[in-house]
């Protein structure tokens, strides 16, 4: 019986080395994800256009505008008067303008010494993208502000990301949703291609168990799965520099274990659907959408209202997201994401036991 | 008179409140073409699946090839070839592939395989094709193709399930040479179809009406029993009775 499976095996590995097209996409897909995240796709604040009103050219406005323009995130376009601040905010061709105040020095100077002062320094900015205009000027402020008046108040230390690349924070997301689309999609959908041609029924009329068809059709794609992870890992620490100082081991391990359960999804699913459609827009709606958008991948959790933040709980990419930002950003060992594991591990048992049933019922 | 090789005794099959299979009783004897006949939603195919072990009777009792279909369905699945009307081989696995893997799955071989695989090809005259993948080849070499594998490990009895739908009257004739000669090597063939003119050419012929048989035996007995021409004539007579719609 042992070789009969290994037919199997093989006979499901040559179904997806048929498919080149699939198969492309599926090896590509995570390396073309990665690097536009981690690359194109950024929530940082790059390059963004300033321009400068300033009355007197001082020596402290000088000074605050080669700040300005020493920062790789903004690129300074040069001084303009005041009557000309909406007509470039409206052109587009500028995301800020910062506008001095005539006795810029005198201000800062009665500031510095904690006299009552007016603000000496007004910052304009483009908020159409809430995102860069927010950050944009957080960060202006800072540029300015902060070593002019010598004394400030905070000091920041940025751990585990300092220079806050948001790459390091897609990484993990990616490797969430990847694996729930090689592993749970592509097997609910090839075992439904059986159902749904016929060939299913000719396999349950021979002497094989059902159950060695199934895992038989499983083995490929977890193989295939474990190759992403490679890809996703070397490039990850290669090419975007991801720290990962907890350790490989440990986030393989939790991945091989996130494989499983996206296994036990795709069987399920495989369960209810009767056509290849159902099976994708099952795979993509019930399990993709939320995944999306309650995984923490995109929204922090934090953010999400109560009801959903409590959805988000029986979201297993959630807790394997969590887990490997721990281990890859803040390279804690595993020991720390002790609770994720064991919150997958429980998700993982009932899911198998929940397929297994369901597949057995659906036999008859 | 040879031995029965299906024996079935009231076999009954309901869904909810629906009987898709009333209590139906025959036998098959060791080497005959059966045909099973009986319009969309008599009951064919349910009565067919409960013989092959993919569906539990709700009463009633019945052996295959010996084995009691209630509590051997295992030992049964060895036993039996299984071709559905839908094709039922891989279209992305070239024709060796195909039958390398059946032929895995009912445990022959490699060497019994690769005698049976020349042996095959030689018959149906595809032996050029043997690389081909499936997909590529036209829809009667394909049923042909599915009929032969599916007998590639001898069973004592192959259920074809409306083989012929939709092939070419040439490729079924040739189709039916096929059942002949494996009817002739001692397999029985249990057959289900849509076409009347195929069921002249059966050992024997059962028609199923609204779940339950209705008449049982020669074609040549069942014209002079319905006083009809032909097949076609005694089917629709009994047709006609039909409380089911389509």
């Amino acid at each position: 019986m042992k070789t009969d499976f290994l037919k199997f095996v093989r006979k499901e590995f040559l179904h997806i080395l048929r498919d080149k097209r699939t198969l492309l996409i599926v090896l590509l897909q995570p390396a073309v994800m990665l690097l536009l995240f981690g690359f194109a796709i950024s929530t940082e604040v790059n390059d963004v256009r300033v321009v400068v009103v300033a009355p007197n050219l001082t020596d402290g406005v000088k000074d605050a505008v080669n700040r300005v323009a020493a920062n790789p995130n903004f690129s300074f376009c040069g001084y303009i008067s005041q009557n000309e601040v909406d007509d470039v905010l409206r052109g587009g061709d500028v995301a800020a303008v910062v506008v001095f105040a005539a006795d810029y020095d005198r201000r800062m100077m009665q500031t510095a010494l904690g006299e009552p002062a007016a603000t000496p320094v007004q910052i304009v900015v483009d908020a159409s993208n809430t995102n860069i205009a927010s950050s944009a000027s957080a960060y202006l402020q800072n540029i300015i502000a902060g070593t002019a008046s010598a004394q400030s108040m905070f000091e920041t230390h940025l751990l585990y990301n300092p220079q806050m690349k948001s790459a390091y924070n897609f990484v993990p997301g990616i490797m969430g949703v990847i694996f729930i689309l090689v592993c749970a999609m592509m097997t609910s959908v090839s075992i439904v291609r059986e159902k749904e041609v016929g060939t299913m029924e000719v396999l349950l009329v021979s002497p094989v168990r059902p159950m060695r068809i199934i895992v038989a059709k499983m083995i490929p794609y977890f193989a295939i799965s474990c190759v992403t992870l490679a890809i996703i890992l070397l490039l990850s620490r290669y090419v975007l520099d991801v720290p990962m100082s907890g350790g490989v081991g440990g986030i393989v391990g939790l991945s091989m274990l996130y494989l499983a359960l996206a296994l036990a999804f795709g069987l399920l699913i495989s369960t209810f659907a009767s056509t290849q459609v159902a099976a994708w827009l099952v795979s993509a709606v019930v399990m993709l959408m939320p995944m999306v958008m309650l995984s923490g991948m995109l929204f922090p959790i934090e953010n999400l209202p109560l009801v959903l933040q409590g959805v988000s709980c029986i979201i297993p990419a959630r807790w394997y997201i969590a887990a490997v930002r721990k281990m890859m950003i803040e390279g804690l060992p595993f020991s720390a994401v002790l609770h994720e594991f064991a919150v997958l591990c429980t998700m993982l048992v009932a899911l198998v036991g929940l397929s297994l049933k369901k597949f057995n019922d659906k036999l008859e | 008179m040879k031995e029965n090789v299906i024996s079935v005794r009231e076999l009954t099959k309901r869904f909810g409140d629906f009987t898709a299979v009333d209590r139906i009783t025959f036998d098959v004897r060791r080497g005959e073409i059966f045909g099973f006949l009986g319009a969309n939603g008599a009951g064919k195919t349910t009565a067919m699946r409960m013989l092959c072990g993919l569906s539990f009777p709700t009463s009633g009792s019945g052996t295959v090839a010996g084995f009691d279909i209630m509590r051997e369905g295992e030992k049964i699945k060895r036993r039996i070839g299984y071709m559905s009307q839908r094709f039922s081989l891989y279209d992305d696995l070239t024709v060796w592939e195909n039958i390398r893997l059946f032929a895995g799955i009912y445990g022959l071989t490699p060497y019994r395989t690769k005698r049976r695989a020349v042996e095959l090809l030689s018959r149906l005259d595809f032996r050029s094709e043997r690389n081909t993948l499936v997909g590529s080849l036209p829809l009667g070499w394909k049923q042909k193709l599915a009929f032969s594998i599916a007998t590639l490990h001898n069973p004592e009895i192959v259920f074809l399930d409306e083989p012929t739908g939709g092939v070419d009257p040439i490729t079924r004739r040739q189709f039916w040479e096929l059942i002949y000669e494996a009817a002739d090597r001692g397999t029985t063939v249990f057959v289900t179809t849509h076409y009347m003119d195929e069921a002249e050419y059966c050992t024997r012929v059962s028609i199923m009406v609204d779940g339950e048989v209705r008449a049982l035996d020669t074609p040549a007995a069942l014209k002079r029993q319905f006083a009809a021409e032909s097949m076609d004539e005694v089917f629709r007579t009994l047709a006609r009775g039909a409380k089911r719609a389509e």
